[in-house]
């Protein structure tokens, strides 16, 4: 079979992925880039680069994917919607495929008001579910978004876009994957996972609906480092849900980075037995250097 | 409405400097977000000649958009308004611009801010309600405007922030997708929010002038 990454080969062919997440520097240093890479270039199938992530400007996700190539690792280039509008999206998905991006993950983006520059105008032409339409029907019907056709080269891209089963309405959260299904989602990150009952009732959903089967779900794990971090994610970042369990457990810990680290692994393991999850995708948030550590203490083989 | 507030009181006093000033209100929106209504003109007169500063003359105009309306009410003003070189307007940004329509020899001071199109909830309390976009589509929505009241204008929402109805964006307004959901639920439609809605056209929002 054809594959367009090796992303989609290895989650086709049913083993357990693990993707990683680099964020790109607040300047032109892709050494920074190329640091974090090395680390990591063995613990992961393919890497995210994010795309200015909490609207913080960054080297763009296109020039950081190209990067990854460069050193012969395979990039999930991530394109949100808040900084260009639909002539400038489509503009980088031919560029970034051109250069050799293969997976692309599809999002709406944060709101200008939580970076560097809340003085920005958001864009919001059109959402992450319309992005991933637009691209998919790009790739596979060779039309732009105004049904002007393209004329040289399909963009041969595996598509991706996110989850937060700790969004509300809690119920609509599996249409709403169901949604970007349709769209054209073929695989999907999770937010990270730190209350699994809750997760794992979301999978159930997701399961009875056959969505397991439909798409490749790769949950999320960001290890907690402190007990700041830990409060920042409980209290402050949205859409995130840190209980009160593992707060207390962090709180106690003489040593808050062993403690996060070992609720990473107990939570991956966990993951791991749910039916429906293909893989994990780890964020390691200024951590980046337990990520080979995390790989092999959760038994995660790639 | 138009809903506007009134610039700083500080920042209008440096614009308008020392010359001679008339001053002009709004009948409609700016009266009713009191800034620009009989009251807030008279009380920025009073303000003017504290600073020293000379006020010609004043009037609400009913309303300041409507140009052939301002011409007729302003012919009793012309002795006030040869008296200043400028012309203080506390009328919404339309209003303003009418203003410098007829005026195009004088200085037009804006007044206020124009912040948004939207509802009276309750007195001095408004909410955005419609960004204009030359398409409506509320329908599709039973009512709520996805495109105005979700900061992120998704039309295929929720966003994954959204939190106990609350938007992530400012947890003092309802994520307007929590309401969509909810009352599509109370409905039995759900099955509706499950079709994809398509990337709205913009270009309708794009007239600017329109005769019928
Ligand atoms: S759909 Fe368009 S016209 Fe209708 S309320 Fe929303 S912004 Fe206004
Ligand atoms: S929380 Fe709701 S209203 Fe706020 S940005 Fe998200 S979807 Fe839009």
């Amino acid at each position: 079979m054809n594959y367009r990454s090796n992303l989609e080969k290895v989650l086709t062919e049913g083993h357990f992925v693990v993707t990683a997440e680099i964020g790109p520097p607040k300047g032109t240093d892709a050494n920074k880039i190329r640091e974090k890479a090395k680390l990591m270039k063995d613990s992961a199938d393919a890497f995210n680069i994010t795309d200015n992530q909490t609207a913080v400007v960054r080297l763009s996700s296109l020039a950081g994917s190209v990067i990854l190539l460069h050193m012969d690792m395979e990039p999930i280039m991530q394109i949100t919607c808040r900084d260009r509008n639909r002539i400038g999206l489509q503009s980088d998905v031919l560029g970034a495929a051109a250069l050799g991006v293969r997976n692309m993950l599809c999002l709406t983006g944060d709101h200008q008001k939580f970076g560097n520059h809340p003085a920005a105008k958001g864009v919001f032409d059109v959402d992450s579910i319309q992005l991933l339409q637009i691209i998919k029907n790009m790739r596979d019907e060779g039309i732009f978004q105004s049904g002007d056709r393209l004329l040289s080269g399909k963009p041969y891209v595996f598509l991706g876009a996110a989850a937060n089963p700790y969004a509300d309405p809690f119920e609509f959260q599996v249409d709403r994957l169901r949604k970007k299904i349709d769209a054209g989602a073929e695989f999907i990150q999770t937010q990270s996972v730190y209350k699994i009952d809750k997760f794992s009732e979301w999978m159930d959903d997701v399961r009875a609906q056959g969505l397991d089967t439909k798409v490749h779900i790769l949950a999320g794990i960001t290890p907690l480092k402190s007990v700041k971090m830990t409060e920042r994610m409980k209290f402050h970042v949205p859409g995130t849900d840190v209980p009160n369990s593992v707060y207390l457990r962090m709180k106690k810990a003489s040593d808050p980075a062993k403690e996060g680290y070992a609720i990473a692994v107990e939570t991956i393991h966990q993951l791991k037995k749910i039916k429906g999850i293909h893989g994990i995708h780890i964020t390691a948030l200024f951590w980046e250097e337990i990520i080979p550590l995390l790989v092999k203490d959760a038994g995660l083989h790639v | 409405m138009i809903i506007t507030k009134q610039k700083n009181f500080m920042d209008i006093l440096r614009r308008i400097g020392s010359k001679p000033v008339f001053l002009v209100g709004c009948s409609e929106c700016a009266t009713l977000c009191k800034s620009g209504g009989k009251e807030e003109v008279l009380a920025i007169k009073e303000s003017l000649i504290k600073n020293k500063i000379p006020v010609s003359g004043w009037v609400v105009l009913e309303p300041a958009c409507h140009l052939m309306n301002d011409k007729r009410m302003l012919k009793k003003y012309s002795k006030e308004l040869s008296e200043s070189t400028k012309i203080l307007v506390l009328a919404c940004g339309n209003g303003i611009q009418t203003l410098n329509k007829l005026f195009p020899e004088k200085e037009i001071i804006a007044g206020t801010d124009t912040l948004f199109l939207g509802e009276i909830s309750r007195v001095n309390e408004f909410f955005k309600q419609c960004l204009l976009c030359g398409e409506c589509i509320l329908d599709d929505f039973d009512g709520f405007c996805p495109v105005t009241r979700c900061p992120k204008s998704m039309l295929n929402g929720p966003c994954g922030g959204s939190s106990n109805g609350k938007c992530e964006i400012n947890s003092e307004i309802e994520c307007v997708w929590d309401c969509i959901y909810q009352v599509f639920k109370k409905k039995g439609k759900l099955d509706v929010l499950t079709f994809i809605q398509k990337p709205k056209d913009w270009s309708k929002a794009l007239e600017n002038k329109r005769r019928i």
